[in-house]
């Protein structure tokens, strides 16, 4: 589906100089694999921490054949990925999808589709803070320092108390990660699922903090490695016997929500993915 | 005097704060009495300092407040560049390095696995958020060590060797008494095996039995591992106890160097006469 772009406005509401200066901004980013580059973040009709960062990226790299697709917590239909699906499409007039095998740009927000990714597709990411020093140093000008200097030793320091405190490397989200085997990377809200999935992937991912003005990126077949001890290595969140509610599936990302009924209501447990696990319900549909 | 064992050699360093004026150079000095120029309010540091340090020696550092001594330790610890003068640096008889040469990266790495620092206030040393352990741990962990165990290990080792209780080591700094964290200073700069550990006025807010202690370990480390050491401070007693050669700094300048015994009992600069007969 497509619609005829706004003529109110330059296409993809940005105009032709800040676009440039995004552009610019990530060709400096691939060619410097997990290192910030500050970019002019502009003001936008939406808010700074709705995904302004990765917004721009969109704008300013996306052509009229593109084919969009954007998710926020692995769903198409949440407030903020239809909010910034309409802008976009407003602007440009390009065509939508919720499917991932046929986006050519996809935005997100928390999630890396389950299907894979192809080498002619990007992967678009909002990110709310940029920097992974911040957790150990404060200071942005020594942070930026530490960054020149390859000097990690504090975030180490870091992840081996996680191990003194916890017994184990309790890290949610935003898992730290060296790319390239220089640059440490905030792998942004990406749960520890997603992780993996950068390491020497096909895709081109980018990376945009809006309010923190930075951009980053990890471009195909790099090298993404988390940090962990050999006796404490990562792992990803493992839920045995958990499976989706919906499609059955075992081998994706879930999240548990309440669904309420006559009962009160009861806990289920579904692909974070939605485009997915519909996609997998109807395939089961058309098979039965 | 010196063999041909060194592994470094100070050439010419010099470090100035300030815009300069032709004058600089004749207001300033040991003879001058002064490091500030009255005219242009240059702060010159250190002016051209010569030194030289072989394999397993200790070098000791004295001079008076704002002589230069710890912008000379800060230059050899490449967190201070300098503005002329070169610091070349031999690994086992190899080839000399220029380490002012070095860029950001490098001289990073440089300083984490061939130097050890310890300082004056152990709040500059250490972090006081994380546990003593993992301060320690924080060396190996630049040095590529990934193996929690063994990390686990060589601190606790490394705090046995520093007569520290090894239970102790989750706990945080804020808890350990000075002469404990000087203590673990030593331990973090010496966990890598550091070719030159560079020592800034370590007991200087000890009382007098827990310095005596730190001395001691330090005596003995320097027994044990033959270990090079360059040693800052006021107080001619400590310098005394550890180092063989001394430097007398004043006013940004080296005005003595020597054997250290020779220069407490024989003072030739009128500054170390002054130093000496005040501080024995």
């Amino acid at each position: 589906m497509s619609e005829t772009p706004d003529q109110l406005y330059n296409f993809a509401l940005l105009d032709e100089d800040a676009k440039r200066e995004i552009r610019r901004a990530l060709l400096k980013a691939v060619a410097i694999p997990g290192h910030l580059v500050p970019f002019a973040s502009r003001d936008l009709p939406i808010a700074r921490g709705w995904g302004t960062g990765g917004l721009q990226i969109t704008l300013s790299i996306i052509t009229p054949d593109d084919t969009l697709k954007v998710i926020d917590q692995g769903d198409d239909e949440s407030v903020n990925a239809v909010n910034l699906r309409r802008l976009i499409t407003r602007t440009t007039g390009v065509a939508t999808t919720t499917d991932t095998t046929e986006a050519t740009i996809i935005q997100t927000r928390h999630r890396i589709p389950e299907e894979p990714l192809r080498a002619d597709q990007i992967l678009v990411l909002q990110v709310p803070m940029a920097d992974p020093l911040r957790w150990v140093e404060p200071n942005l000008e020594r942070a930026t320092t530490m960054h020149s200097e390859a000097d990690y030793g504090k975030m180490w320091v870091y992840m081996y108390e996680s191990v003194v405190r916890a017994g184990d490397l309790r890290i949610a989200s935003q898992y730290p990660v060296m790319v390239n085997r220089r640059y440490l990377m905030d792998t942004t809200p990406i749960p520890r699922w997603d992780v993996p999935k950068l390491h020497m992937a096909e895709t081109l991912y980018l990376f945009g903090a809006g309010r923190e003005k930075r951009i980053y990126a990890v471009p195909p077949y790099t090298v993404v490695e988390p940090l962990q001890f050999e006796d404490y290595p990562f792992r990803t969140e493992y839920r045995p016997g958990q499976r989706c509610a919906r499609c059955g599936a075992e081998h994706t990302f879930l999240t548990s929500h309440f669904v309420s009924d006559d009962q009160g209501g009861r806990w289920e447990t579904t692909c974070s993915d939605a485009a997915y696990c519909a996609k997998r319900v109807a395939q089961m549909e058309a098979t039965e | 005097m010196i063999g041909d064992d060194w592994i470094l050699r100070v050439e010419q360093l010099s470090k100035h704060f300030g815009p300069t004026c032709p004058d600089c150079h004749r207001l300033t000095g040991p003879d001058a009495g002064r490091s500030r120029c009255p005219r242009c309010g240059t702060v010159w540091a250190c002016v051209e300092a010569n030194l030289q340090l072989s394999a397993g020696e200790v070098l000791g550092i004295v001079g008076e407040s704002g002589s230069g001594k710890s912008t000379l330790l800060q230059m050899i610890y490449l967190a201070l560049p300098p503005d002329s003068g070169h610091i070349w640096y031999r690994d086992n008889g190899g080839p000399p390095r220029d380490l002012t040469t070095l860029d950001r990266y490098e001289a990073r790495l440089f300083r984490n696995t061939q130097l050890g620092i310890v300082y004056q206030r152990p709040e500059l040393g250490l972090n006081m958020r994380f546990s003593v352990g993992g301060n320690v741990a924080e060396k190996l962990l630049l040095a590529e060590w990934r193996h929690f165990g063994r990390i686990r290990a060589r601190t606790a080792e490394l705090m046995i060797k520093t007569e520290l209780p090894p239970e102790r080591i989750d706990d945080e700094p804020p808890t350990f008494s000075g002469g404990m964290l000087q203590r673990v200073q030593i331990a973090k700069a010496l966990a890598s095996r550091p070719a030159l550990l560079l020592l800034d006025e370590i007991t200087s807010g000890l009382d007098v039995s827990v310095q005596a202690r730190v001395l001691d370990l330090l005596r003995r480390i320097q027994w044990e591992d033959r270990i090079t050491m360059l040693l800052v401070s006021h107080d001619l007693g400590v310098v005394r106890q550890l180092a063989r050669r001394t430097i007398v700094m004043k006013n940004g300048h080296i005005v003595e160097a020597g054997l250290t015994d020779q220069i407490l009992e024989d003072p030739q600069h009128p500054y170390t006469q002054l130093l000496v007969s005040s501080a024995l």
